[in-house]
């Protein structure tokens, strides 16, 4: 196992009726996923794809054992079906809905904090550990799956789901395996940051090489590089940050709140320092995370 | 270098203040002063006197009601407006008469005056500031006061730490009197104003819960010689994705949903928004214009990012960014390339995107071709360069290669694919 899944995992999806769920629901399954049951109100004794459908969480798990959903509700009820989740015993929610309102999401992330769960996500496009799992629609339909992502040694975590896709794309194209594979949510408030998922990388034996995609806006980088020197991590840790452009756009705001509370971070350049500043390996071009990873694996091998 | 080059390609757009639409996740709408007023208004918290005018006479008519000097704010979503002329005095009503005639006519980073409000001018002995907004990385909401208000709050929270007193709040036990009561007394008031405060304190928070915001600051918070608390300025930003569920309240206070950019959106932009709305599936728009000669498509959202990036560092000059993603249909990325390639200036062609995993290879090419050929650009003569890989990639490139256009799949990378396309404008130049 890599981290958080593995072929072990029992998957339930919730709102697995709605037009997306059903495409992904089949993208998994054909991946080798163990979906067990959905979740859609109104919807038992439906089925998706042979995936047996029930209206409750509890219910789905009176006949089936699971410990993993996927949250892909429309904003209004997410909150509602990551807390049934959570209070049905669930610890792994990853949670796709995207534009769910902040105040939402960070009674979201208490309480699954309350009953020791984990939320990746929201607005997350899913994670994969290749050749075992995956959870959501990354990597498309499975052949191009395969082509995208390659067993391996590099765990590859993504502010962004297309890049993530791409990044390992790049890697796999040059022989460069990926151990997990995790699109963290764009959102200014998500359940998995980078800094909360390193300490699991850390202890994963699988994991050699760490690869973030990062973006302007949050200091998720800024927390991230501290953590990252103060508890003297181990593991190498290759970065790339997309648009640095829009540090020089004029009248740029990077969430006034979040200035407020943390000073001026947010900007691309100042993450890539503070990063740099923790030994943190941040490449200019996406296309060098290849070349400064094959590095790396040759230095440790 | 990039600096230098982005504001070249800024500058051929418009004087009209700059910005970006970019997508930043959780985005919110601003309120105008006097909206977020009326709504501390409605909690009881007390409010100089005045009124929003739209003409110079009505202007001269509130002065007069007031009978003393009167303070004249433009009412425009913009940071610091009193640096900018947005914020005038007036001693007496034909001086506030003259005074709005000038600020109506007035463009505050190219927005139009169209409001102001005129109040009476306060004499104030000491500003304070309160504060409500979210702390990411806390994931929690956090209450913010300090004696030093009516100046930036982020310049004392690096000037003056010692100043600002911050108290974060448990989701499921939100803010509680001990705790108004608790950042009350870092406020160094005397006793008999402490009730004052506190309820003040309390409202600021109703406020903040109640409309999904994800800021609410009186800055400054004025104390008069009377002893009296006083709303100075008020703002409050209502998070946009909590909008479904606030329009009504919102509505009640005469405040309807709207679009909040920094700067007005340039023709192109609104015909792009156009193309985006027009059909709900998939994303080929979030345009902002520039003013180069490299019309670019590109996607999805950190593809574009990678992308626009690239180009730049490779010495491009872009003159467009967008977001194309989501597997928009064929219409959408047709519409929106014909817009690209009949803008001003525009003299080739990029078509940039991360591998895909759920839009269609061959729909981004079909949109393509389409606009190309409708246009009757040969390939030949004019730069176009395809770089997109992921589901049908095959019947896509077949399409392209088909009407000559030069393709790269999942094996150029995406800032190779950005330089072979700078290099490819630069041969024809």
């Amino acid at each position: 196992m890599a981290i958080l899944i593995d072929e072990k995992t029992k998957v339930i999806i919730q709102g697995i009726t709605g037009r997306e769920a059903v495409t992904f629901t089949r993208g998994m399954l054909d991946y080798g996923t163990k979906v067990v049951a959905g979740v859609t109100p109104d919807k038992e004794g439906q089925k998706i794809y042979g995936v047996p459908v029930y209206n409750c969480v509890k219910t789905a798990l009176k006949n089936h054992k699971a410990n993993t959903s996927i949250v892909s509700v429309p904003p209004r009820f997410a909150k509602d079906a990551t807390f049934e989740a959570i209070d049905a015993g669930i610890k792994l929610i990853n949670v796709f809905t995207e534009r769910i309102p902040r105040a939402d999401v960070i009674e979201m992330i208490a309480f699954a904090k309350q009953r020791e769960a984990r939320i990746v996500g929201p607005n997350s496009l899913g994670m994969i550990s290749p050749g075992k799992i995956k959870l959501g629609s990354i990597g498309g339909p499975v052949d191009e799956c395969n082509k995208a992502f390659t067993p391996g040694n590099v765990a590859v975590l993504s502010r962004s789901g297309g890049m993530l896709v791409e990044t390992c794309s790049q890697l796999s194209l040059n022989g460069i395996g990926q151990s997990i594979a995790i699109n963290i949510g764009g959102d200014p408030i998500i359940g998995s940051t980078f800094y909360e998922l390193l300490p699991l990388l850390e202890k994963d034996l699988q994991t050699k090489v760490i690869v973030l995609f990062c973006e302007p806006g949050t200091v998720q980088e800024e927390i991230t590089a501290k953590f990252v020197k103060e508890a003297s991590y181990t593991k190498p840790i290759v970065v790339f940050i997309a648009g640095s452009f829009v540090d020089n756009m004029q009248g740029m705001r990077f969430g006034h709140a979040a200035v407020i509370v943390h000073g001026e971070m947010g900007s691309t350049k100042v993450k890539a320092r503070i990063m740099r500043e923790a030994g943190i390996r941040v490449v200019d071009y996406h296309s060098q995370i290849v070349t400064e990873v094959r590095k790396i694996l040759k230095e440790i091998s | 270098m990039v600096a230098a080059r982005l504001r070249a390609c800024e500058e051929v757009i418009c004087e009209r203040g700059k910005q970006e639409n970019i997508k930043k996740q959780g985005e919110e709408m601003r309120l105008y002063e006097f909206e977020a007023k009326n709504i501390f208004a409605s909690y009881g918290i007390p409010l100089p006197q005045g009124k929003i005018i739209t003409t110079p006479k009505e202007a001269k008519k509130v002065a007069e009601e007031i009978g003393k000097e009167v303070a004249l704010k433009a009412q425009v979503l913009v940071t610091g407006r009193g640096k900018l002329g947005g914020v005038k005095f007036a001693s007496i009503p034909e001086k506030a008469e003259s005074t709005a005639s000038k600020m109506l006519k007035a463009r505050i980073k190219g927005y139009s005056v169209e409001q102001i409000l005129i109040e009476e001018k306060l004499v104030i002995e000491q500003e304070l500031y309160l504060g409500a907004t979210y702390d990411e990385v806390a994931k929690k909401r956090i209450m913010i006061c300090s004696s030093m208000g009516g100046m930036d709050i982020n310049e004392v929270s690096q000037k003056h730490p010692e100043k600002i007193f911050k108290v974060l709040i448990d989701p499921f036990i939100g803010f509680q009197p001990y705790q108004a009561k608790e950042l009350s007394y870092t406020l160094g008031l005397p006793p008999k104003m402490s009730k004052t405060i506190q309820s003040i304190i309390l409202n600021v928070w109703e406020i903040f819960i109640k409309f999904d915001a994800t800021l609410t600051e009186i800055n400054p918070l004025g104390l008069t010689k009377e002893g009296k608390l006083i709303i100075c300025d008020a703002h409050i930003e209502i998070e946009d994705d909590a909008l479904f569920r606030q329009k009504k309240r919102l509505e009640g206070f005469g405040i309807n949903e709207r679009e909040d950019k920094a700067r007005p959106p340039t023709e192109f932009e609104i015909k792009a928004a156009e193309i985006d709305r027009a059909d709900y599936r998939g994303v080929a728009g979030r345009v902002t214009e520039f003013g180069g000669n490299l019309g670019l498509l590109i996607g999805a959202g950190g593809g574009s990012l990678t992308t626009f990036d690239a180009v730049l560092n490779h010495g491009g000059k872009p003159a467009n960014y967008c977001e194309v993603g989501g597997n928009a249909p064929v219409r959408k990325i047709y519409n929106l390339t014909k817009l690209i390639l009949t803008k001003q200036n525009v003299k080739g062609l990029a078509v940039i995107t991360n591998v895909y995993s759920n839009s269609r290879v061959d729909f981004i090419a079909r949109g393509v071709i389409k606009a190309m050929v409708e246009l009757g650009i040969d390939p030949k003569r004019y730069p176009i360069l395809f770089r997109s890989a992921g589901a049908f990639e095959k019947d896509g490139y077949a399409i392209l290669r088909k009407y000559g256009v030069e393709y790269y799949g999942r094996e150029t990378p995406m800032d190779e694919a950005a330089r072979l396309a700078v290099e490819m404008m630069k041969k024809r130049e």
